[in-house]
Order: structure tokens, then sequence, then C-alpha cells
């Protein structure tokens, strides 16, 4: 059993089990903070630094998404700080792949697109990187589009902890790092792959689409994962 | 093994060497074995022979002795004669000069402050010990202070030893070594891990290599210490694959200790029971970062994971695990053997004991060496390093590699502490340290190490991810003269972001040498940038328009 | 009042944002009272003004004669406007920048089984290594993203400024809008 906490969230005296996280207390009560890495039903991994909130006498900045509410917390979740570091992550992002709005697939339902609006960012300051990357087309159904790939690992996640397959890992470092199917051999020819599509939807740009799909009318519908962790009973 | 055995094994060890008159000692680690000191044993060997004074004198193979530029050593025992710089063909002379004067021309000084300024714990053997001889190290009284603390110490009393000591983690950070022992002590759960991490990755950093190399039983005894302290039934030493001769010498390390019961089930008759195996790391520099180096033990990708918990609490396979730098473990026996008190006294205030360093770059002295904590940089470059060669200017030492910063002139007399040197925007790291003079260019040097911790960003987070490779960007930019005053402007914007928000201490770190370069030596980056100069004269600065 | 000088301007685009700015329709008239449109691909007039006061960029950067264009411009211009997306971030023909320019030329001009197959050199600007967006080359003042952007997000800038005050298009339009 875990003992309750009462802590300060933006001000707002607010309580929490200790082994809730403080995104997860936050979002209970309708404390918004921005993630892109994060999707409730998958395990957090803390990567993509969109969550990180700033706590009373830790110097460091901290990710909300997997640090655990203590009793006592004064929790920052906007500062103007916070906010620069957020518009920077985001601008990196566009700037890393090759992101082209206008002829996506997901135009308008894009999570990424949607978090530049959200942070009111309205051009990218840092030189785009131009890399060149392919798309694999061969699965029947699915294709996977690495320019639109922000690696936020959601795809390997799913895969992984709920279909179970672990047909989607990540290979390579540092920008060079890049999402593959099996041992970076064809999606189509995969056979790990149960072609059950999550990746797809838990993907929150167009990097992964169903095939068919033009610009902006790929929308996306991960609802099942809440669904899944709640009937494994992996969710709080 | 009990005590009384690890005794008499000891003492007649100790009478089968001292049945030699003389005994050579050749150095056998990397940089004297790249430079055949492998073939100096065999000619050695071959004129003891052919002079028929096998039974009076014996060649052996041993470990570094510090000065690696001035190899291949070779030491004459007991009369403690050291010669430089030896071939195969000084076999004869050094042999037939044994009963009469050393030979002149190869004879190394060892009054000279290189060797004599130093202060030697962890490298307390000095190259003596054949490095694949668990007897050797027994004959020198090893494994005699871990089978002591088996048989007559509870848990408590070691941390509280290694508490009074005040050691330091080696690994970089200098965090309290006693803390995390009993944080792993005192965490729940039946199995636990103590794992040593040999994943030695900074550019010019050499410490762990030799020390892994000279001393594996040292370390190892180190860790049976440690485990036997946290209640751990299981380790590994993880070690850089680039490191085969550290490998090759740790298992047989392992091998020989299990032979002697050492490692293995009721160790001494207690009921306490060890195992350690070799685990390598398949070349990536994040696997230094602990959280990434437990997944890479797991056999799963190599990157990190955020902290808490810590691996203390939960670390390989989820169990709580001891993870210490090799060098710290290398400390434990000393401490332990001679008290905590003696080892508390050496060094500072707040930084204990002594540090291995790894001097390279424009330094006449290139090698190993083992300061007291305190000790100034100018003592360490000037007196032991034997200051800058081709009478060239002094301007900067980096200490701390990727993670750490340049420290320019104004700062030589400063005590090498953990404190000090984070004042001055380094870090003490893992003991790395280059020496620039004034024919290098510092915006030159901070690119090298952006784009080393650019290829080396696991690629998890984004600030580490793209902020490492959009700072070499700029910094490729600056160096070739192309780049405007508000491309520096972004610079250091993204490395204030990239600090500040990267998930480890690869991306948290990977600025440091940027932020250190632009604090002490800016005008070299205006001179790039507005001047379309390299003052050193390393880069080359492209001459045609900004070009698009 | 004085009315304020209005530039807009082509480089490389499809004119979309030009067309979207032609929707303003209606509101255009109550913009005709404030505003003297200087220099336009819509008006005849060969020669960049010696100072304008509000200058939109359609396009990106891609040929050497966009890039000589944009530098006049940015000399003889108070407040620069990257209008759409070529302009602020490259957009579809910064697509080409994974490959470079090369490999674009070749496809288009020699690939294709043409008579007398020649990459075009006279009379036509040479093609930029890299394209970029507008901002990377010059500074600029005003960003308002979207492919197009709508003419309310347009003519909601442009009356800002008119006004004198700094248009904020943030929740308005979108990189893609």
């Amino acid at each position: 059993m875990s003992r309750v906490a009462t802590l300060k969230i933006n001000g707002q005296d607010v309580s929490g089990r200790e082994d809730e996280t403080i995104l997860e207390v936050a979002r209970e009560n309708g404390i918004p903070i921005p993630t892109l890495c994060q999707i409730e039903g998958l395990s957090n991994v803390g990567a993509c630094r969109m969550c990180l909130v700033e706590v009373a006498g830790i110097s460091k900045l901290l990710p909300a998404c997997t640090t655990r509410v203590a009793e006592g917390m004064d929790v920052r979740t906007e500062s103007e700080r916070l906010t620069h570091y957020r518009r920077m992550a985001v601008e990196m992002l566009f700037a890393e792949g090759n992101h082209i709005c206008s002829v996506c697939v997901s135009n308008g339902h894009c999570e990424l697109q949607g978090m530049a609006v959200a942070l009111g960012i309205d051009h990218i300051h840092l030189p785009y990187l131009a890399p060149r990357r392919g798309v694999d087309a061969s699965h029947e159904r699915f294709t996977f589009d690495a320019n639109r790939c922000i690696l936020c690992t959601r795809c390997v996640r799913v895969c992984d902890e709920i279909e179970g397959a672990h047909t989607w890992d990540v290979m390579g470092r540092g920008v060079g790092s890049v999402v593959i199917t099996d041992l970076n051999e064809r999606w189509g020819d995969s056979p790990t792959c149960t072609s059950c599509g999550k990746c797809v939807q838990t993907c929150p740009t167009g990097a992964l689409f169903i095939k068919g799909s033009a610009v902006g009318e790929m929308t996306k519908r991960n609802t099942f994962l809440t669904y899944i962790a709640q009937m494994r009973g992996n969710l709080k | 093994m009990n005590p009384e055995e690890l005794h008499s094994l000891a003492e007649e060890r100790r009478e089968a060497l001292d049945q030699f008159q003389h005994r050579v000692v050749v150095c056998t680690g990397t940089a004297c074995q790249a430079a055949q000191s492998r073939k100096i044993i065999e000619a050695l060997d071959g004129i003891v022979k052919e002079r028929g004074i096998n039974g009076r004198c014996t060649v052996s193979a041993g470990g570094c002795r510090g000065l690696c530029s001035a190899g291949p050593m070779v030491a004459v025992e007991p009369t403690d004669v050291l010669y430089q710089g030896v071939t195969p063909d000084d076999a004869a002379s050094i042999i037939d000069s044994l009963e009469s004067e050393p030979v002149k021309a190869l004879t190394c000084d060892t009054s000279a402050p290189f060797f004599t300024r130093q202060k030697r714990v962890v490298l307390e053997y000095e190259g003596r010990l054949n490095p694949e001889s668990i007897d050797d190290y027994i004959a020198a009284g090893g494994f005699s202070t871990f089978v002591r603390i088996l048989t007559e110490m509870t848990s408590g009393d070691v941390i509280e030893q290694i508490r009074q000591s005040g050691l330091g983690g080696r690994g970089g950070a200098g965090y309290s070594t006693a803390l995390k022992w009993s944080t792993v002590a005192k965490a729940l759960g039946t199995t636990k891990y103590v794992i040593c991490n040999g994943d030695e990755g900074d550019p010019g950093a050499f410490m762990d290599r030799s020390v892994m190399e000279d001393y594996p039983f040292k370390v190892l005894e180190g860790m049976m210490i440690a485990a036997f302290a946290v209640g751990a039934q299981e380790g590994f030493v993880y070690v850089r694959a680039e490191y085969p001769l550290a490998v090759k010498r740790l298992k047989q390390a392992i091998r020989q200790a299990e032979k002697y019961s050492l490692l293995g089930n009721n160790i001494c008759g207690t009921s306490f029971s060890l195992k350690l195996d070799v685990r390598l790391g398949a070349g990536a520099f994040v696997c230094g970062e602990e959280t990434a180096l437990i997944a890479s033990i797991e056999g799963k990708r190599g990157s990190p994971r955020p902290r808490p918990p810590y691996p203390a609490e939960s670390g390989l396979w989820g169990c709580p695990t001891l993870i210490n730098n090799v060098e710290t473990y290398a400390n434990v026996v000393p401490i332990l053997r001679e008290g905590a008190e003696w080892f508390a006294g050496i060094g500072t205030e707040r930084s204990k004991g002594t540090k291995v360093f790894a001097l390279s770059g424009a330094i006449v002295n290139t090698g190993l060496i083992e300061v007291p904590m305190g000790i100034s940089l100018r003592e360490i470059i000037y007196d032991i390093g034997g200051g800058i060669p081709n009478g060239r200017r002094f301007k900067a030492v980096q200490t701390g590699g990727p993670s750490g910063g340049c420290i320019p002139e104004q700062y030589l007399d400063m005590p090498v502490d953990y404190q000090s040197l984070a004042q001055v925007g380094s870090i003490m790291g893992s003991g790395g340290m280059i020496v620039m003079d004034e024919s290098s260019c510092m915006v030159d040097v901070a690119k090298f190490f952006m784009e080393f911790c650019m290829t080396e960003s696991c690629g998890k987070c984004i600030p580490c991810r793209v902020g490492t490779a959009q700072m070499y960007r700029l910094l490729d930019k600056i160096s070739q003269g192309r780049a405007r005053l508000q491309d520096l402007e972004v610079l250091e914007e993204l490395c204030d972001m990239v600090k500040h928000t990267s998930l480890c201490g690869l991306g948290q770190a990977a600025p440091n040498p940027v932020l250190s370069t632009l604090r002490y030596f800016r005008e070299e980056y205006l001179a790039h940038i507005v001047d379309h100069v390299c003052p050193a004269g390393v880069c080359k600065i492209a001459h045609e328009e900004i070009a698009l | 009042m004085t009315r304020k000088t209005i530039a807009t301007v082509w480089l490389d685009g499809c004119s979309g944002c030009h067309m979207s700015f032609l929707d303003i329709d209606h509101r255009l008239l109550d913009l005709a009272d404030m505003i003297e449109l200087v220099y336009s691909p819509l008006v005849d007039r060969k020669d960049f003004p010696e100072s304008v006061d509000i200058t939109l960029i359609e396009g990106s950067v891609s040929n050497q004669a966009d890039l000589d264009k944009i530098r006049h411009i940015r000399a003889h211009t108070r407040t620069l406007i990257s209008l759409g997306d070529c302009a602020v971030t490259g957009n579809v023909p910064a697509l080409r920048n994974t490959i470079g320019a090369e490999p674009v030329l070749q496809r288009a001009y020699m690939e294709p089984d043409l008579l007398n197959a020649q990459i075009p050199t006279v009379g036509v600007p040479p093609l930029l290594p890299v394209v970029r967006a507008v901002h990377t080359v010059v500074r600029v003042d005003v960003f308002i993203p979207g492919c197009p952007p709508s003419a309310d997000t347009i003519f909601n800038a442009l009356s800002d400024l008119l006004n004198d005050r700094q248009p904020s298009v943030a929740g308005k339009t979108r990189f893609g809008a």
C-alpha cells in the first residue's frame, strides 16, 4: 500500500499516492503538462523532456512522467524557462527530421505540429539538418516514413509491451538513430510483425500511417491503450 | 582457503622469490607491449639461460611504471634500478651489469620529480607484480585484507571504515563511497549485485585500463570486500572490449581466485559466497553511465534511464546494485589494510586520498601518475610532467574528458580537488589530463569534444541527440570562419538548454568543453567569426563569401 | 493619414500564398484605403522601390536570383514578413535538401528521353546547393506560417501592422495549415 502525499502543483494543493508520478497527479487535477514520448498505457521513458518541471529545493529539472510525488513537494509546471526549453526541444525535432507538414498524411492531426502551435512556435531558428532518410512501404497495409519520425519509441514500446511481438527497436546512435523492424529488415518481410497496427495508431506523427491515406487523412486512434492497460490492471 | 593457508602460501612464494638474487621485471602494460616489451622478455630470458644464471636470476612480466613515454621500462630488483627505452638488443648489457654498475645510457633517474613527487596508493606496487600471477599478489600481502575482513569484521565495520576514510567515487563525481555502500547494504532484497565500471572512454584517459591490466587482483579484492559489505552474491566487471589485455588479465585473475577458493561458495568456510564475471562493452561511451551500463549487462540497448530509482535501490535486473569505478575499488584494500585515518590524512579537507591521472598532450612526461588530492596543476604539469616540450608556451589543460573543461594558465596554482575544479568550470572526471600549448586552437578543441559527444550520444533524449549535432555544426561553421555573431548566440543558447534538460550525464556535461573555452578563450571564437582568422593556425578558414 | 507602402514578392513558391492574400476579398477594399501596393507580381513595376514599409515574401530562397533579390529587398524594407511555409520553413522546395540540387536537375532534364537533353544554364539563375528559409538568409520581422496561411490570418496580421501593433499569429495558423 502506498501512502498518500500532499503537495503543491503551481501553488495549488493536491494529493496523490506516493507511487503516482507528478504527471499523473497533475492530470488528475486538470493541470496540463506537455508530453510527446509519454502515452497512457505504455511505460514511461523520460526521453522527450517536454514534461520537465521545476521542483523547489532541487536544482535539476525533473521529468514529470517518471518522477514520483512526495510529501511536501512544491512543483511548478510552467515558467518562462520551461517554456523556452520546451520550445527548443520542439524546434530541435523540426530541425532534425524532414517535417513537411503541408504534404503530410497527419497534417492537422499531428502531435508534433500541435505542440508547435501550443507553444507558439512560428518558425525554427535552429539550422535544419535535412538528413537523408528512407521510407519503408514494403508492408501491405502500412508505411513507415523515417523522415517524420521523432524517435519517441512509442511504436517500440507498444509492440513490445502490448502486442508482445517486439518487431520494432532502435538502431544506431545519436542523430543517426532510427527505428527498425526486426534486424533492420523490410517491414513487409517481417516474420514477427502481426500487422496489428498498434504502432501506427500510437505514432504521434505521420511517420507510421495506413496506406492510401492522403494529406491530412491519417487520424490516429489510441484509446485502445487505456482500455488494454485497464484490463491488465496496469493503470492505477 | 583459510587465513593460515593464505599466510603460508604467501610465505612460500616470498621464499621462492628470495632465492633469486636478481629479479628483472619488464613492463607489459599496453604502451610497453606496443613497444615490443614481450620481445625484450624473450631476449632477457635467452641471455639469462645463455649465461647459465637462471638459478640466480629471474625475468618476469610486470606492470606499468607510469612513464609510458620513456618505455619500454625494465626494472631490476632488489637494487631498484630502472631502465628506460630498452630494446631487445640491450638484454645482454642489462644482464651482464647485474653484479656491477647499471648500464648508464639506459638508466632512468628515479630521483626525478616524476617519481618522487607522486603518492602511490592505487599504484602502490609500482608495477613490480606479475599481473598474471595470483601467487605474486598473495606474496605481496594480497587477499589477506579480504580474508581478515571476512573472518573478523562485520559489514557495518567495513562501511564505517570506508566512511571514515572519506573515499569519494573516482568515476568523476566524487560521490561518497560509504554512502553508496550503505544504501545498497540497507536496500531491501536478497539478491544484490556489485559492478565494477571499467568502461573508461574519455579521449586521453587510460588510468582504469592500466589499473585493470596491472592490478587485476587488487580490483577484484576491492570488489570482494564491497560485495561482503553490501551483501551481494554476484558481480560483474564491465570492461570495454577495446581493452583486450585488461579483459584477458581480469578473466585470468577470476579463474585463479576461483581455483584458490577465494571466489565461489562459502569462501574461507564462512557463509559468504561470491561469483564474479567479466562483461564486455561493445564500444559505446554512454555505457559508462551507470544505468546504460546496467542495461548493457542485461543484454539490452545501452541507453540510460532517468534516475531515481538509483541502481542502489533498483539496478541490475531490478535488484539493488553497487556500482563503483575501477579506481574506487582499487582504493578499498589499502584503506582497510592501513586504516581509514591513514587514508584520510592524504589529500584535502573535502577530497581525501590520491587521484590517478593520465597525462597526455603537450607534455614531456606522458604517462600515468598518482598524486595526493590538493596538489596544484602547476606541480603536476611542470614538476611531475616535466613541462611543455619544444619551448612552447602552456595554454590550457583539459580535465574530465568530453564532460570536462579547459583550464587556463591563471588557475595553474589552484589545488586539484573536486570542488576547485568544478569552480573553474571543469570536473575531476575519471582522470584524463590533456595539456595543450599555444599551437592548439580552442575552437578546434571544443569542436573535437563536441564531435565525440555527438557520435557517442545514445539518441534517446532530444536535447542530447539533436543538441550535440546542432552545436557541432555551429562549431564547425565557426572554425571555418563562416559563422556570424548570431551563431555564437545560438551556440550559447544550445549549451544552456542541453546542459539543463538532457536525460543523463553525457548530455548534461556535453556543453562543458564549449562553455569553458567560451569563458576563457572567447577572443579566439571572435577571431574566427569577426576577423576570419584562426589565431593558432589550426583551422582551415574558408575565404570565399559565406556559402549558402 | 499617410498610407503605408506594401510590397509582395514571390520567390520559390507556388503562388498559393498570393491567392490566399487575394482571398481577403471585399476586405481588400478596407485595406486599400490604408495601403499603397507599390511592388508585386500583381502590379506592373519591374524595380523594387527605394523604401517600402511592409514586404510580404512568399517562397523559399532556392536560386541565386532569389538570394540577390531578398538581400536587396531586406535593405529597402522596414518590416519584412515571411508569408507561408515556403518562406518560413523551406517547405516543399526544401524537399530536395536531402539529396542536393544536382540530382534534381538530372532527374528533371537528363533522365527523361528528350531530344537534345541538357540542363539549362543560359537565362536562368543557378540553383543554390541548399534551399533556405528566408530568415536563414536575412533578418525577418514577422512569421506567418501556413500552406497557405488563411486569408483571415493574413488580413489580421496586416491590420495589426497597419495599426502599429506587433501581429501575433500564435494559435491562428500552423505549419502546413
